[in-house]
């Protein structure tokens, strides 16, 4: 029988089956978690008397409440004590259970969808939850990796296991060549205006073609974080050499390497294996592409105009935006630029937008804010010399974490700000009320922190 | 986390008809600091609720009738965006029981079915009507997975898979029902062999 690499995953997965009546019961290889959707899981285990099953296929950082600057005197401004109580709450609640926990004192904390890959605790055939619905990610490596709430979060810490019931596939297929300057996030922009927001629900998705072959892991990493910007729950790339390469050597890769890639190299969709659903983009058809309204489906290549709004929700989020049908987005003043968050912070990120920022002045009066993923990347980053090419340029190089992404943890915008921003979501008041966010590549994120206006990466040569 | 069995809920309707209603609407981020569940109620759609300096708007949910409610009527694709269960904690704890609307994102869903919140995925015609006719009476049978919409606007059907709606309307929860699993749970550990660290 011919199987989707979704369907070869599952099955292996699955503890009880599902039935007409019931849900499968799913085993979890690897629980990530956080300190925003985990207390509550945690006492709720208090209050049943249940202890955490495994707590070592469970890892812990810190990363959505945490400062990112550090006071002259050492200490951290925290936004509220509520936040530090938070972040204190998850340190205590993983001491008592014996989690493994990257916290302060690590080099691998930083936003968790960062820290898994980097650990080499995220692997194919793998399947991983967190209380976060970027877990997506990690699907980049061949794994069934998704988002869960917070009961959830209870359910894997107490049983290792969710239930749920088999989402449909959808194969997404991109082949042909990129032009150049067009990024993993230009292609995964492009998916989502394509399909829409609510195109991916209650679907998996399954990223195929050359185009997806051809790219680095953290380009692929940057295209499953955002499935869930369709609504699908995840999205996966089969594993290859690039994918065992990326492992090899990091601290939770397989003892018995060799043994471990010939298993993964078996994790490929099956020639004729039937997805529920097919969509097909052509390469050359994707441009550098900017978001111009409330929410990720909203994007168009930056060389184009706004479009007409087709409903009145359109024309609210024009309206919040700002923007004007039939201006061209390009050259659009902003306010801010937020190169960071768990879509497109790894050290690759770094390096495009830091191509482009090398030898030039960031336009007077925009904020521009770099936060690295994690503290290893911050780390490589400095040892090739980025984070100079930053501060030269007059942007702000902080400490890791989720940052600007959501603000959580202070770091926000002033009502009405324009933010480029690298991040996956341009809710309304996402990073900040009344704050206006435009979703870009890191490079056309430094372009436009160049110029102040909305920029075109292409016009400093970028290459892809 | 156990709630109040859901069978028969009959309630005027909230309507908000914004499509692609995100988490982060319902919630906003500044509430999730929280270290319990307790007040969110308070919280929910605080962007639509609160002018700058806290004051209440005058937005149907801090009136009377909004806060009567426990049927809420939203646009398509509802609950889309961010996994927090912040949101079904805030709509439930201000009262809500049931959501109708053309389309729900799968996590907000799954994390609703927990909470004893119901989201109900309703046909267009049905769907276009409830948004044109604010505050009309409404029962929800979960029973009959049916919708009952007043002035002979018709009887409507829902799905819901019966794991889900066996869990509502007992008030039961899943965590029983994995605990009754260890032994199936054993046996598949035994036999993956080896963890992540081997
Ligand atoms: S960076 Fe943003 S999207 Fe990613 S985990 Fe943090 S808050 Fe969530």
């Amino acid at each position: 029988m011919t199987q989707t690499l979704f369907d070869k995953v599952w099955d292996r997965h699955i503890v009880v089956p599902e039935t007409t009546a019931n849900p499968a019961t799913l085993y979890i290889d690897l629980h990530l978690i956080h300190e925003v959707t985990s207390p509550q899981a945690f006492t709720e285990l208090k209050e049943r008397g249940l202890e955490v099953r495994r707590p070592d296929r469970t890892l812990a950082t810190i990363d959505h409440s945490t400062p990112t600057r550090v006071n002259a005197d050492g200490s951290r401004p925290y936004v509220t004590p509520q936040a530090e109580t938070q972040v204190e709450t998850l340190l205590a609640n993983t001491k008592a259970h014996g989690i493994e926990t990257h916290g302060w004192d690590s080099e691998h904390r930083g936003i968790v969808h960062v820290m898994g890959p980097e650990l080499g605790a995220t692997q194919p055939g793998m399947t991983i939850v967190c209380g976060d619905s970027h877990t997506s990610t990690h699907g980049a490596f061949g794994a069934i990796a998704f988002g869960i709430g917070t009961t959830q979060v209870g359910h894997v810490l107490a049983n290792q296991s969710i239930l749920m019931r088999k989402p449909k596939t959808m194969s997404i297929e991109v082949n042909g060549t990129l032009q150049t300057g067009v990024t993993p996030k230009d292609v995964i922009l492009a998916i989502i205006a394509e399909i829409g927001i609510g195109g991916g629900t209650g679907y998996a998705l399954e990223y195929r073609g050359n185009v997806f072959r051809e790219m680095s892991m953290d380009g692929r990493m940057t295209v499953c974080n955002m499935s869930i910007e369709a609504g699908a729950r995840c999205g996966m790339v089969a594993p290859d050499q690039i994918t065992f390469d990326y492992i090899e050597g990091r601290k939770f890769a397989p003892a018995d390497y060799e043994a471990a890639c010939e298993d993964w190299a078996s994790l490929t969709t099956d020639d004729g294996a039937i997805f529920d659903k097919v969509v097909r983009i052509k390469a050359e058809d994707i441009s550098p592409m900017v978001t111009y309204g409330t929410h990720p489906g909203m994007g168009i290549p930056i060389t184009e105009v706004i479009p007409a709004a087709a409903s009145d929700a359109d024309q609210d989020a024009l309206d919040y935006m700002q923007l004007t049908s039939g201006d061209k987005i390009a050259g659009t003043t902003v306010d801010k630029v937020f190169i960071g968050s768990c879509t497109n912070s790894r050290l690759e990120d770094l390096r495009a937008a830091a191509a482009i920022m090398k030898g030039r002045t960031v336009a007077q009066g925009v904020t521009t804010i770099v936060v690295p993923g994690s503290v290893i990347t911050k780390f490589q980053a400095e040892e090739e010399g980025l984070d100079k090419i930053f501060t030269d340029a007059g942007a702000e190089w902080r400490e890791a974490g989720c940052s600007m992404c959501l603000g959580m943890n202070g770091d926000i915008g002033a009502p009405g700000d324009l933010v480029v921003s690298t991040s996956n979501r341009n809710f309304m008041g996402r990073q900040g009320p009344g704050v206006r966010t435009v979703l870009a590549s890191p490079e056309t994120a430094a372009a436009t922190a160049i110029h102040g206006v909305i920029t075109d990466p292409r016009e400093f040569g970028a290459a892809a | 986390m156990s709630f109040q069995p859901l069978t028969k809920v009959t309630s005027k309707t909230l309507v908000l008809t914004a499509t692609n209603i995100d988490t982060d609407q319902i919630m906003p981020a500044k509430f999730l600091s929280m270290t319990t569940k307790a007040g969110l109620g308070e919280h929910v759609f605080a962007n639509l609720r609160y002018n700058a300096d806290g004051s209440e708007t005058d937005h149907i949910l801090n009136t009377p009738a909004g806060k009567a409610s426990e049927i809420l009527v939203a646009g398509h694709n509802f609950g889309c965006g961010s996994s927090r269960e912040h949101a079904p904690w805030g709509l439930t704890d201000y009262g809500i029981r049931v959501v109708i609307s053309s389309e729900v994102a799968d996590i907000f869903r799954t994390n609703s079915l927990k909470n004893g919140l119901l989201p109900i995925i309703i046909e267009k015609r049905a769907h276009d009507w409830l948004l044109d006719n604010p505050g009309v009476e409404v029962t929800v049978d979960l029973d009959s997975c049916e919708v009952h919409l007043p002035r002979n606007g018709g009887t409507y059907k829902f799905e819901i898979d019966d794991f889900s709606r066996h869990c509502l309307m007992e008030g039961v929860d899943e965590m029983g029902y994995l605990q009754g699993q260890h032994i199936e749970l054993d046996k598949f550990e035994k036999n993956q062999g080896g963890n992540r660290n081997s």
